[in-house]
């Protein structure tokens, strides 16, 4: 059995960020969950507050230079991610959605996700499903039910932050376990059982994704 | 190695001076940048085909074609690109054909979609159809071409009974096609399918994804068994600006780049001459990155240039293609020929363009 990647990507500008430690610890709730299950799980993080010029560039230029490259290849393999973004304006930033905007349509399909939000009062918590739930419904991601809002005053709270956290993370790390296999360690391995692209010219990275062929008869015949 | 230069026909505003040409200016200064081509010896000038402003290119290349098949002996006239999507595959088949007739058969044609939605509804299509648009009418253009009579039916266009396309190409051998695409699979593999060239035209892409379509088409050309990978017939993009001395040109050109349509108000210049083929510098740094273009798109036959664009005065045009013709055309043309692979052919030429460059090297040589 493979370690599975979780990506927590976050819009977080400020340093250091709210929500940048929101993204921490539901992955590290994540991580908890899946440990005591004896599975094993990578995090990488994803912070777009340095990548910010580099994905004002591939807008106007059409094409991802390095470091946005790279961080879209990092989230076209995840096998499950967290997605954390500040409330500006009653909804997501400007920037979270430009990220996701040079996505793929294909790229988070069926992924296991957690949608997160940060803001200064609780009277934005419905951020979570105005705002980013179709964002990731229309990119077909496996949203779990639970999303988590936090709000400045959480940061100060009682343990009902930490509780939606550890409710999310579980509904996470469910998912995960049951794309690594669940108690069929190393018998099958359905994370791994995606086909590779047909032959490595076709392949993507360098922030693009595989490039499918179609037979030209079955173009033909439409 | 054919070496030429393309153009858009943009009509835009020099942003040193504030001028803007009119359309009739853009439009004889084309021909102008034509006839310099040919004069510095450059193989190939191909136009684009566009329906709307600030774009003076012509709506029908064949028009433009015919004018400079005039005005010119050797050039190869070709397109950047022709809307396979939008016009009617049977007056493609009929325009081009007649026009490479009063060519002496130098022409060829570059098939792309087209980069500006609202020209399928103008002409009556449906855009999320481009692709099978491109396919279809593809596909009647070739049976018109390479069959006397032709029975069809398809989903775009009125099904024809014993046809017969006028002029037949000349000589019966069709003009040849490249399929233009920057990043839609499908149409690598329609040239791959026929055996056609594929033109990449990376200039405002970056050579990661360049090499990934070229590799494709490669790939698949063998798959259909016209050649091995390394034969296939490549064409690229690519962009220069020089001076004697590269800050210079660095000086000079960065208002238009920063002002141009397509790339202004973006990008730095610094980034995208790292990123993308566009070269600004000296003669001999042109030379040296139009000569690695072969390391991520091997040995490939067709090279344009797209040097009149972005406000440039038509002057300054000119006098790159001189410099260009004098320090940088001699040197790039030994060092092509000094490595070419051997079993690589040449992009297709109609027979009469081949029998021409036969009887002028002989008088060369003589």
């Amino acid at each position: 059995m493979r370690k599975a990647t979780l990506v927590v990507v976050t819009a977080g500008l400020s340093e250091p960020s709210s929500t940048a430690l929101l993204g921490e610890r539901i992955a590290d709730s994540v991580l908890a969950r899946l440990r005591s299950e004896a599975h094993e799980v990578e995090v990488e993080t994803v912070s777009l507050r340095s990548l910010a010029h580099g994905i004002a560039d591939y807008m106007t230029m059409g094409f991802p230079s390095g470091e946005v490259g790279r961080a879209l290849d990092t989230v076209r393999s995840a096998d499950a991610l967290i997605a954390v973004t500040p409330t500006f304006k009653a909804g997501y930033t400007g920037l979270f959605k430009s990220f996701w905007d040079l996505t793929d349509d294909d790229d988070l399909v069926g992924v296991p996700t957690i949608v997160a939000a940060t803001g200064g009062t609780a009277r934005h918590s419905l951020v979570i499903e105005s705002s980013l739930r179709p964002l990731f419904a229309y990119l077909h991601a496996d949203v779990v039910p639970t999303g988590v809002f936090a709000a400045t005053d959480d940061f100060g709270a009682d343990d009902s932050l930490q509780h939606r956290i550890d409710r999310a993370g579980a509904e996470l790390a469910d998912r995960i376990a049951w794309k690594l296999g669940g108690e069929h360690p190393g018998e099958s391995d359905p994370v791994t059982a995606e086909p590779e692209p047909a032959s490595p010219s076709l392949a993507g990275g360098n922030g693009l994704p595989p490039l499918k062929v179609t037979p030209f008869e079955d173009l033909l015949n439409g | 190695m054919q070496l030429g230069i393309m153009t858009i026909g943009d009509v835009t505003q020099d942003p040193t001076t504030g001028t803007t040409p009119t359309e009739h200016e853009r439009i004889k200064a084309t021909v102008e940048i034509a006839k310099k081509a040919e004069d510095i010896g450059l193989d190939v000038f191909a136009t684009g085909q566009h329906h709307n402003p600030p774009f003076v290119a012509p709506g029908n290349p064949p028009t433009l074609m015919a004018y400079l098949a005039a005005q010119t002996e050797n050039l190869i006239l070709s397109t950047s690109t022709t809307l396979i999507t939008t016009m009617d595959p049977v007056r493609l088949a009929e325009d081009y054909s007649y026009v490479q007739h009063l060519a002496e058969g130098r022409v060829d044609l570059m098939l792309g979609r087209g980069n500006t939605g609202p020209v399928y509804p103008w002409f009556g299509k449906d855009i999320r159809q481009g692709v099978n648009l491109a396919v279809e009418n593809y596909n009647l253009l070739h049976r018109l071409w390479n069959e006397d009579v032709v029975n069809w039916q398809g989903k775009f266009r009125t099904p024809l009974q014993s046809f017969t396309s006028t002029p037949r190409p000349l000589d019966g051998v069709a003009p040849f096609v490249w399929h233009g695409s920057i990043r839609t699979p499908e149409i690598a593999e329609q040239a791959a399918y026929y055996g056609d060239g594929f033109f990449h035209n990376n200039i405002f892409w970056n050579k990661e994804h360049t090499a990934q379509m070229i590799n494709l088409y490669r790939e698949r050309y063998e798959h259909y068994g016209h050649g091995k990978a390394e034969q296939a017939i490549v064409g690229l993009g690519g962009q220069f600006f020089m001076r004697q001395k590269t800050q210079d040109a660095w000086r000079e050109f960065r208002p238009y780049f920063d002002n141009a349509p397509v790339y202004g108000h973006g990008p730095t210049l610094e980034e995208f001459t790292d990123q993308t083929p566009l070269t600004v510098g000296s003669p001999q740094e042109v030379l040296e990155k139009t000569l690695s273009f072969r390391e991520y798109a091997g040995d490939y036959q067709r090279q344009l240039f797209l040097v009149d664009h972005a406000g440039l005065p038509l002057k300054t045009v000119l006098e790159q293609l001189d410099m260009f013709g004098e320090q940088v055309l001699p040197e790039l043309r030994k060092e092509y020929a000094a490595s070419h692979n051997p079993e690589v052919p040449e992009a297709p030429v109609h027979p009469r363009v081949a029998e021409a460059r036969t009887v002028q090297e002989g008088e060369h040589h003589a």
